[in-house]
């Protein structure tokens, strides 16, 4: 047999393709336009900052009639007054019963719900990790974060989940609700507070309430996902026998979605924890204020320690409430079991009340502080010359020549740049959108700050997002690497965000480079799960593929797993510049300045309280739009979806 | 004829915006793909009626997407119908109140799905007895109620265990006893066994078959299997694109197909085993002799061959003691050959198909 | 009908709001179980005292020490509530505050919360002197002795520059919410500087402590009492005199900081129910030593407040055995 010879075709060049500009024409000369204008109008309609705006005044004067008002006006007396009566009366009958409790009763529940939600495992995590906030010599403290965390969560089941059915049932409420919900997930928690310290004054309830709000998307959006998902055909077959719908309602959709709802409230618990420790800045008690203080005197060891502690309690209630989630019904031994186990651990704890002292045990507690702070002393003082030279590498070399760019560039020019480059990435929409954003903080008279807050989510932003994707990549190649990795991240995520500000400062001193830091630590956990997630995400077979063509290993990462993880790393990138931003705010207790600090001067000094709620509402703007321009990835959601990927 | 159980007259379903104007306006006619690229709308069920007698299977064929589940959903309006008439025990369904609506589904009429729509999280007992406990009857007595009904379709002493701990057949049947629980007049059978494995499958026909002889409901059956409705149907309405091109007696579908369609439905149907001698039958020829074999009219061709095998003399079909004609053995022959007679005379043959 | 149910749900909550006559900020007697408990409770069982802490060691020291009293001859419950200076008056109005230990004047808080809503009053004197001012480092004074007259600051701005100043020199400010003028002054003064916020009192004890060992040149805000000075030697910047008044708008202040005389503030509720609490914070007075010595404890030996307190009061037993109620 004779192989016919294989025609060999000429290669053609494709016409259109040849008459077409290159694909980097477009960008290069939109970025040599934009050079071109700023050098030909530098120092031009520029918007300085000016610590007498109108607005600021407007606002002040707001804030005195609210104040002065406070006790006459119908809208306090008979609304606004009745939900801070409220929330302190949740928080106050949540903590007097933990206090009631006394530690071995808590300890014993801990224990009990524990064997509850998921046998001995979770119920010696539960006695573990509640014991060891004890240990650390944090006990009371922590039971008043604990009262605080909890008091906000039943509020946000209480308001969220209803909401998140009905979002569930309805597609129209769901419209509604969906972008009200993105814009509180990308709320820095700093700007919460001030709006709260006016309506509700400080205190726990104020705190209750700020945190309430923080924590109810999850439990909303992952209700209305969990109602949503529920087995149509169930429901159905429900309707088919006749069932109404609150019928149907309460014995298939709810029990089915159980499960998922509870995943909701582990999220939830999640947010609140995260948000409880930053309302010590309105006066709530717990291990909140044991960082402020720690940070007030730069006393790393005393920071850490605290945080230490909220990990444990995050760790506890996250397993917590993951077991009930996986819960199978059993038979009704097995449920003779569980409520038999629960009960007797419960009683064994308070059955030791009476005989076991009020507080917990001095001689148990750990002291830890002095060697941390032994260690910190050390870094600093061989360290200086590193660190010094690394916050001027960061300062004048990327900080301050690009805050001369952005505060120095007319207003118009940075307004065009923005809405050019977020079309091309996210389309008109979110282009439009970053627009208005912008010149609603161009409005606001806050430009010049807000320009070098941005100075610093974009550097932190870069450094976070190259370092996460790094270690993600890492993670993402070796088993062995991502095993090592895992406990860190997941400790990171569960710290309060701004114990991370005090090893920052320690390092650093104060300033931007410090809350840069912080943002790093607290960001990169994040980013790099998400990238190792969308990496592994990759199908075998896909890989199978590449590999058996021969593909090397570098190859495989390049042309196979990056591209197919595009998503992914969109929303890594977006998370990572959302949560940056969060983070570079709190930097403000540490001397970084920009918007944190006009809000925190704004809860601090009465006639800087209009431009520091003008600050919080420019920063939630500036969330915006940043989300906005990243949301390239469709599947953006909140900071902590990553805990159950 | 006295009332139907169930009668349909001119049923729409349209899905989409503003739906209800297309019925009456010549987009109606349109075909399904037309309609839908004209108006954004999705023609479900097409200007269809149809009667079910009391005490009926009758089945629904068609293959997927020919709407078939969503008529079915229509007669209880799980789905609601666009335009039409819809009356169950004479009484006018669309006209009912959501109470009156809730009551029909509660005692009237109940229904089985093709993915069983159980609920896991409760045992099989109170998935049997959720019919009644929404009706607000006493715990006792629904589990009483459901342990029999259990019993009935061969599931007894599975009462305690959950629905994930049994096969898909079993599952099937409690999904079975559920609706049978609540004791309706009318059962509607959306596509129940298509999930099934085909052995399992053959066990649930049987089972319905036995049902219906010993409960005697009224029943509704979807199904995309010919063969599952020549089994089970009485009678059998074909749907195509969302309106039904014919409705009749298995032999009638097979024997007279209203069109290409069913016709090419039912090609390769073994007509030996559907056909009976009545529908082939004729006047016999002058001088025949008429003292051949007797057997009664509803006889189908296969069970007949024995006899005409036994003699060369032509068959005598009876019906209730008189004669109705002959078969011969080419008779017989020419009725299970492959390429039956054309479709045009077929049709002339008194084919019932209700096209629209 | 469901809509009618929902309205009538509303209406009737509406209604039952309305009865109630609205609610009013005091009436939250759950958010302010305070002293009133206390009364003329026995020794043994007193009330809870709700002490704001404001962030420097030097309040620290004084709310340490009134509280340690509190807890240990009278029998009281002290909840501190760590607070910046601002939101500790509005503590008084919400409930959330009883006692500001150290108070550096504030005469808009004080007309506003004790003359027009009148829910805080004055406590007497803390005996300490306050000063707040402009420092730089006894070596920068040896090298540029005329480096004090803030007239010559601008001269030596550029010595002054960091990472953070924009260019200008670096005047190093505190927390952000500690009294403080220095924005309006260096606007006013025409000083090329920038004001950087360092943070915290311990961020600027901090850069003082570097700035001496290390020779660093610095400029910054700090206040006495201050047990730092024993440490380390400032020299305080002559900013234009102080004159009564100069300071009255804040925006256009271009004189140095008044002496201040620390004073205790209390709520109008504490005062007339705290009993024999308010007596002895009304009765607390010391000198700048004795805070410092406290505070010195607190900050540099490894004390906690509860413990420097204890060696204080063990130390100075006719001190305070003076404030305590008869």
């Amino acid at each position: 047999m004779v192989s016919a010879p294989v025609q060999v075709a000429p290669p053609v060049e494709a016409p259109a393709r040849a008459r077409r500009l290159p694909r980097w024409v477009a960008p290069v000369a939109g970025v040599v336009a934009v050079v071109v204008l700023y050098v030909a109008f530098r120092g031009k309609a520029v918007l300085p900052h000016d610590d007498d705006a109108t607005l600021f005044h407007w606002l002040n004067d707001a804030r005195d009639w609210v104040d002065a008002n406070r006790n006459s006006s119908p809208i306090f007396l008979y609304v606004v007054n009745y939900i801070r009566l409220g929330a302190a009366g949740v928080y106050e009958a949540i903590q007097a019963g933990l206090v009631a409790l006394g530690w071995p009763g808590l300890l014993g529940l801990a224990a009990g719900l524990g064997w509850l939600a998921g046998g001995w495992r979770i119920a010696l995590v539960s006695f573990a990790g509640f014991a060891g906030v004890g240990v650390l010599g944090f006990w009371e403290a922590s039971v008043e974060t604990l009262a605080l965390t909890l008091s906000s969560v039943v509020l946000s089941l209480l308001f969220g989940i209803p909401l998140g059915i009905w979002a569930g049932r309805s597609p129209r409420v769901r419209r509604i609700v969906t972008p009200v919900l993105d814009v509180m997930q990308i709320m820095p928690t700093f700007s919460y507070l001030s709006p709260m310290v006016l309506l509700f004054l400080i205190g726990p309830a104020s705190a209750t309430i700020a945190t309430m709000i923080y924590a109810m998307p999850p439990a909303i959006r992952i209700t209305a996902m969990a109602i949503q998902r529920v087995s149509g055909v169930a429901v159905e077959a429900s309707e088919s026998l006749g069932a109404t719908g609150w019928q149907t309602l309460g014995k298939v959709r709810l029990p089915l979605a159980l499960n998922t709802i509870m995943l909701g409230v582990n999220q939830t618990i999640a947010a609140a924890l995260s948000m409880v420790p930053l309302t010590a800045l309105i006066a709530a008690p717990g291990l909140g204020e044991d960082l402020l203080r720690a940070l007030a005197r730069v006393n790393v060891g005393a920071a850490l320690v605290p945080g230490v502690a909220i990990v444990l309690i995050a760790i506890v209630l996250d397993r917590m409430t993951r077991a009930a989630a996986q819960r199978r019904e059993g038979g009704t031994r097995a449920r003779a079991v569980r409520w038999g186990g629960f009960a007797v651990l419960t009683a064994a704890g308070l059955a030791l009340l009476p005989v076991l002292a009020q507080d917990f045990p001095e001689q148990w507690e750990v002291q830890i502080v002095r060697p941390i702070n032994d260690v910190v002393d050390w870094i600093e003082a061989h360290w200086y010359t590193f660190t010094g030279f690394l916050n001027d590498v960061v300062a004048y070399g990327l900080l301050n020549p690009l805050q001369d760019v952005l505060t120095n560039a007319p207003w118009w020019l940075v307004t065009a740049a923005v809405l050019v480059f977020a079309w091309r990435v996210s389309g008109a929409a979110a282009g439009l959108v970053a627009t208005a954003c912008l010149l609603c903080v161009a409005g606001l008279q806050l430009w010049e700050h807000a320009m070098e807050t941005l100075t610093m989510v974009l550097v932190a932003s870069v450094i976070t997002i190259a370092a996460g994707l790094a270690l993600g990549v890492a993670a993402a190649r070796s088993r062995w690497f991502a095993a090592g990795l895992r406990p860190l991240l997941d400790a990171a995520q569960t710290m309060p965000s701004f114990s991370y500000l005090l090893p920052a400062v320690a390092l650093f001193g104060n300033g931007r480079f410090t809350a840069i830091t912080a943002s790093f630590i607290y960001a990169v956990p994040v980013v790099a799960r998400l990238v190792e997630d969308g990496l592994r995400a990759v199908p075998g077979t896909v890989m199978e593929a590449a590999r058996s063509a021969g593909s090397t290993d570098r190859q495989l990462l390049w042309k196979v797993q990056l591209p197919m993880a595009r998503g992914s790393l969109l929303l890594a990138a977006n998370q990572g510049i959302v949560m940056t931003l969060a983070m570079v705010v709190i930097g403000a207790l540490v001397g970084a300045g920009a918007l944190g600090y006009d809000v925190v001067a704004g809860f601090a000094q009465q006639e800087d309280y209009g431009k520091g709620l003008a600050a919080g509402v420019a920063l939630v703007l500036l969330g915006v739009m940043l989300d906005r321009i990243t949301q390239g990835a469709n599947g953006r959601r909140s900071p902590h979806k990553k805990r159950n990927a | 004829m006295g009332t139907a159980a169930i009668e349909v007259r001119g049923l729409w379903k349209i899905f989409g915006p503003k739906a209800d104007r297309i019925i009456g306006s010549p987009d109606a006619d349109l075909e399904p793909a037309q309609l839908r690229a004209k108006t954004g709308c999705t023609a479900a069920v097409r200007d269809v009626s149809f009667e079910v007698r009391p005490g009926e299977v009758f089945v629904v064929m068609g293959l997927s997407g020919s709407g078939k589940s969503t008529l079915v959903r229509c007669l209880t309006r799980l789905i609601e119908p666009t335009a039409g008439e819809l009356r169950i025990d004479g009484q006018d369904v669309r006209a009912m109140s959501a109470k009156q609506l809730r009551e029909l589904r509660r005692h009237r009429v109940s229904m089985v799905f093709q993915h069983f729509g159980l609920l896991p999280h409760r045992k099989v007992v109170d998935n049997v007895g959720y019919g009644l406990e929404i009706q607000g009857v006493g715990k006792a007595e629904r589990h009483e109620k459901a342990r029999r009904i259990l019993s009935l379709v061969g599931l007894g002493g599975h009462e305690d265990s959950y629905p994930e701990q049994l096969s898909g057949g079993m599952q099937q049947r409690v999904g079975l006893a559920r609706a049978l629980a609540v004791d309706p007049e009318v059962l509607l059978f959306d596509e129940p066994f298509s999930a099934l494995d085909p052995l399992i499958r053959r066990d649930m026909q049987a089972e319905v078959i036995r049902l219906h002889r010993e409960v005697g409901k009224t029943m509704v059956f979807i199904t995309h299997d010919l063969s599952e409705a020549l089994k089970l149907g009485e009678r059998i309405a074909i749907m195509r694109a969302g309106a039904i091109v014919q409705v009749g007696t298995p032999e009638e579908l097979v024997g007279a197909p209203a069109d290409e369609y069913v016709a090419d439905f039912v090609r390769d149907v073994p007509r030996a085993q559907v056909l009976s001698l009545r529908w082939i039958c004729r006047a016999p020829e002058p001088g025949e002799p008429l003292d051949g074999p007797e057997l009664p009219a509803d006889t189908v061709i296969h069970d007949a061959v024995p006899a005409a095998m036994a003699s060369d003399r032509p068959i005598r079909v009876v019906a209730g003691g008189e004669l109705v004609g002959v078969v011969s053995r080419v008779d017989l022959l020419g009725a299970v050959r492959p390429e039956p007679q054309p479709v045009a005379a077929a049709a002339s043959a008194g084919a019932t198909g209700e096209e629209a | 009908m469901k809509k009618l149910r929902l309205i009538a749900g509303v209406l009737a909550l509406g209604l039952a709001v309305a009865a109630c006559g609205g609610a009013k900020v005091e009436d939250d007697s759950a958010a302010a179980p305070s002293a009133s408990a206390a009364g003329s409770a026995p020794a043994s069982a007193g009330g809870t005292v709700k002490m704001a802490i404001n962030g420097w060691v030097g309040y620290e020291a004084s709310a340490a020490v009134v509280s340690y009293l509190l807890e240990h001859e009278l029998g009281y419950k002290v909840e501190k509530v760590t607070l910046a200076e601002e939101p500790s008056w509005q503590g008084m109005e919400s409930g959330d505050v009883d006692v500001i230990i150290e108070n550096w004047r504030h005469p808009d808080l004080k007309k506003k919360y004790i003359e027009e809503k009148q829910v805080a009053v004055e406590a007497g004197s803390t005996g300490n002197k306050g000063v707040i001012g402009w420092y730089v480092p006894e070596w920068m004074v040896q090298k540029y002795p005329d480096i004090t007259d803030y007239k010559n600051l601008n001269k030596y701005a550029d010595l002054f520059k960091t990472s953070e100043s924009d260019g200008k020199g670096q005047m190093l400010d505190g927390d952000p919410s500690f009294v403080t003028n220095d924005e309006a002054l260096v606007k006013n003064l025409k000083l090329d500087y920038k004001v950087v916020y360092a943070g915290s009192e311990a961020a600027l004890i901090k850069a003082a402590k570097q700035a001496t060992d290390q020779k660093k040149p610095l400029l910054m805000y700090f206040y006495e009492p201050q047990w730092l000075f024993n440490q380390v030697k400032l020299v305080k910047v002559n900013l234009p005199a102080y004159t009564e008044g100069c300071d009255s708008d804040p925006k256009k202040v271009a004189c140095d900081y008044p002496p201040y005389d620390l004073d205790k503030i209390v709520s109008k509720k504490f005062a007339d129910t705290g009993g024999k609490a308010f007596e002895l914070v009304k009765a607390f007075q010391w000198t700048n030593d004795d805070q410092n010595a406290v505070a010195d404890d607190i900050t540099n030996n490894g004390m906690t407040p509860e413990d420097a307190a204890k060696k204080w009061v063990e130390a100075n037993p006719t001190k305070w055995q003076a404030w305590m109620p008869k």
